[in-house]
């Protein structure tokens, strides 16, 4: 599990990529909270286009995401979600989880 | 049923172990020819199974965990998740969509996410010894696709 990010206009785009799995869960999300406490942004993106694995794990770390996008008074969308991650994020119905966007 | 083939793999409950559980139940499925997305199947079950283990089975401490993959006539894939840990006071309530006592690291989805993967889940625990969980799944294979 590998993380990334950008930062333009307000805008925080995270890339994730690699597997990710409750061994990672814990320290990606320390890693997300750290760049959300520093930038404050207004939206986030996270890009899915690389991951290659995810479990439930995963969906407990976006839906913590989205309440933290929330409490910074901004909004959340996950992009190109693909293959097997697309798979859970769909059955765990993120959706109705969390408000989260989804983009191709 | 009788078994064709099978593994049986056991291994301490430390998070690091999730991946490799999961690699090992796709070699193990290579033989019967799975399409990417079976294979993708198989991995997000076993994953969901051991990692109930590492948190909840044993939440601080290691235990063991055994897993056994048995192949099954008619290309039935059966995967077996074992602890001898803590154990679910209420399965039919655990397997609720986001029942969850994991607190916020935990989304309560695994057991929605298995049962909708695999075609049977099975769950069997008793409080204060363990939990087997036992998932079947029909691998149609790449030739289905042809
Ligand atoms: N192997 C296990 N040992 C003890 N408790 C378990 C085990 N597997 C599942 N559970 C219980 O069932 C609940 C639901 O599991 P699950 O659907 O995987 O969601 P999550 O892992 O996100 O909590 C867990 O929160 C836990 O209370
Ligand atoms: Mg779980």
């Amino acid at each position: 599990m590998n993380l990334t990010s950008d930062f333009e206009s307000g805008r925080l785009t995270l890339y994730f990529s690699g597997e990710l799995d409750h061994h990672q869960a814990r320290d990606l999300m320390r890693q997300i909270n750290d760049v959300l406490d520093e930038l404050l942004p207004r939206e986030c993106v996270v890009d899915l286009s690389s991951l290659r694995f995810m479990d439930s794990s995963g969906i407990a770390v976006i839906v913590r995401l989205s309440q933290r996008m929330k409490e910074l008074g901004g909004r959340l969308w996950l992009e190109k979600p693909l293959g097997q991650p697309k798979r859970v994020i769909e059955t765990a119905g993120i959706d109705r989880l969390a408000p989260v966007a989804i983009t191709r | 049923m009788k078994a064709q083939n099978y593994i049986r793999l056991e291994f301490p409950s430390q998070s690091s172990n999730e991946s490799f559980a999961r690699a090992s139940a796709a070699a193990f499925a290579a033989q019967l020819d799975p399409t990417l997305e079976e294979l993708g199947d198989i991995k997000t079950a076993v994953s969901e199974a051991v990692t109930n283990c590492t948190v909840h089975a044993y939440p601080d401490c290691l235990g063991k965990i055994g897993m056994k993959l048995r192949i099954l006539e008619g290309g039935v894939l059966e995967i077996g998740v074992r602890d001898w840990g803590k154990g679910i006071e209420d399965v039919e309530k655990a397997r609720q969509p986001l029942f969850t006592t994991g607190g916020e690291e935990r989304s309560g989805m695994g057991f929605t996410i298995m049962e909708s993967f695999m075609d049977s889940l099975r769950v069997r625990s008793k409080p204060g010894k363990g939990t087997v969980v036992t998932m079947t799944r029909r691998i149609r294979g790449k030739s289905a696709l042809r």
